[in-house]
């Protein structure tokens, strides 16, 4: 029997499953170059604005004794038309390109800049939790969630991604507002809003005070919302949230992602770990009898 | 409980040395950062104010590290006012370190590039033959000279060279001019450089000219400092991760390097 690690999600063909996560060593063609051969399957970009933003000051990261880390980078990035002209000449690498916005408009503009770039999707961030107007703020208004996804539905054919996370509504409501809006595929979950304090000197360690915490802290919670996605709604799923072995991964597929994305992990073991979780999925899929990932998807829902 | 090396360490100043005007060494008690290797680095927190990354000093007292710093940016000029009894976070140590070779080695330092250097000074054998470098724009900037003598008190074959830009004091002219002189005339086992980058371009592309082994420290704007944020690369590596020592034949092939370094948006600019 041959054994593959091709996965689709929805119309996003990919070789491997095993995603680089927004936010992380998003920012040159150079290291998404490397990323892709050491294992990625694609990569997704530092979430883009329509102008460069320069983020929030140090202290941004901070490390939770026993696992995880709070994270309030401030989605500093190089803009998406400095962006654009650094990934026209990729050829190879499958790049999803993330994005960040208040408006319909913002994402409109944002699209244009892509226009002689080989994107393979756009994923709308529409669940960072710690900067004002955007991220989590836009995807607690299901309303506003409907009319950016119909918006950039109606400007480009490449496939569009929602990425969700919990905020002060009900995330569900989200992930129906953007299926309703045309949606190819929803990324499940974002970083949780946390904050740090430091015991000695008695201030929060954050420059923002608030961030979001990743890693392995926050699996089981993004476990769980993958589960109740592909129990509630029929669409495609990439799993996100401190997935950092292969057990994980095949855990995020049982509960019905077809795909997922690494982010802390890198921290932990750097680069190396892409290949790690294909490695062990692969094994795995001999060992059960999977002869692709599609078999596995949803499978811990049957009664 | 074993520390947590990412978790930061509130620790106390205990002593503040002034070594020019603008730079200072802060010194504090922490065993780990002073089993630091040659070259490795720590996210340094001012409470309150930033964090930033710092190649780890030496001290002269046991069990006991510094930082020195000198005043630039909001950061850094915050980290150059602490005081002698007030707190600070560090995590770390961070980065790979020096390969150090056997012989006749080379030290080039520019400014707080020092750093490392002296913390490397500490692990070469007393048989090598040690040529340090030091590079100031003029008189009133030079410092770690007398520190770098006493640490090769015990070498029978060393020697010191201070140049200025300015000629002020020392050899008149750019440190790199005495490296590619002195490397033009002697064969080294092993260049070791910080400081500047262009200073550090400068000295790879002597040795490596003449196919001698060189290594330098970079430096760049750094978020976090584990290899995530990706704020440092430099072509296909992260300098937090991947180093921030490289060789020369691996930066001979980074079109970044000596050119270009990223702002706080992560877009290229040039040097």
């Amino acid at each position: 029997m041959e054994y593959s690690l091709e996965t689709s999600i929805g119309r996003i063909q990919l070789d491997r499953p095993v995603m680089l996560a927004s936010g992380i060593l998003g920012i040159s063609l150079d290291v998404f170059k490397r990323l892709y051969l050491s294992g990625a399957g694609a990569v997704v970009t530092k979430s883009l604005s329509t102008e460069p933003w320069e983020g929030y000051p140090n202290p941004t990261i901070f490390s939770v004794k026993g696992g995880g880390w709070i994270n309030a980078v401030g989605l500093s990035n190089p803009g998406a038309p400095d962006f654009a002209r650094m990934i026209e000449p990729n050829k190879d690498v499958p790049i999803i390109v993330s994005m960040v916005g208040s408006i319909p408009e913002d994402f409109e503009i944002m699209i244009k800049q892509f226009e002689y770039c080989k994107v393979t999707a756009y994923e709308l961030n529409l669940s960072c939790p710690h900067v004002a107007k955007v991220g989590l703020e836009v995807g607690d208004d299901p309303e506003l969630v409907k009319k950016i996804v119909s918006t950039v539905r109606n400007s480009t054919n490449v496939p569009v991604i929602a990425k969700v996370g919990l905020g002060t509504s009900n995330y569900l409501n989200t992930v129906g507002a953007a299926i309703d809006s045309g949606i190819d595929a929803i990324t499940a979950i974002n970083t949780v809003r946390a904050m740090a304090i430091d015991a000695e000197t008695q201030r929060p360690i954050l420059s923002n005070r608030y961030g979001g915490l990743s890693g392995t802290p926050i699996k089981p919670i993004a476990l769980r919302c993958v589960y109740e996605i592909s129990s509630k709604y029929d669409v495609p799923i990439i799993g996100c949230g401190g997935i950092s072995s292969w057990e994980d991964a095949i855990e995020f597929f049982l509960a019905g992602a077809s795909a997922i994305q690494i982010g802390s992990a890198i921290g932990d073991n750097w680069i190396s770990v892409f290949h790690e979780i294909n490695k062990g999925i692969l094994q795995y899929m001999k060992r059960k009898n999977y002869s692709h990932i599609k078999e596995m998807v949803g499978l811990a829902k049957r009664s | 409980m074993q520390r947590d090396h990412n978790h930061p360490t509130i620790v106390t100043i205990e002593k503040v040395i002034d070594e020019t005007p603008t730079v200072r060494t802060l010194v504090f008690s922490d065993k780990i950062m002073s089993e630091a290797l040659p070259g490795q680095f720590a996210m340094v927190w001012i409470p309150g104010v930033n964090e930033l990354p710092m190649s780890i000093m030496i001290s002269d007292e046991p069990e006991r590290a510094a930082f020195t710093v000198r005043k630039h940016g909001l950061a850094s000029t915050a980290l150059f006012n602490v005081k002698a009894g007030e707190q600070i976070g560090i995590r770390g140590p961070y980065g790979n370190s020096f390969d150090l070779k056997e012989g006749k080695l080379l030290l080039v330092g520019g400014g707080t590039g020092l750093v490392p250097m002296m913390r490397l000074l500490t692990f070469v054998r007393p048989r090598d033959d040690i040529t340090v470098l030091i590079g100031a724009k003029t008189k009133n900037e030079i410092f770690f000279e007398n520190l770098t003598r006493s640490l090769l008190e015990e070498h029978h074959h060393h020697s010191i060279v201070v140049s200025t830009d300015d000629g002020s004091y020392g050899e008149k002219g750019f440190v790199t001019d005495v490296a590619e002189r002195l490397m033009s005339k002697i064969h080294f086992d092993g260049v070791y450089t910080c400081g500047p980058e262009i200073m550090m371009y400068k000295v790879v592309q002597s040795a490596n000219s003449r196919h001698v082994f060189v290594e330098a420290s970079l430096e760049r704007m750094m978020k976090c400092g584990v290899g995530l944020c990706g704020s440092c690369c430099v072509g296909t590596d992260l300098a937090c991760r991947d180093g921030t020592i490289f060789d020369g034949v691996h930066l001979s092939k980074n079109k970044e390097f000596g050119y270009f370094h990223r702002n706080k948006a992560g877009i290229l600019e040039h040097y």
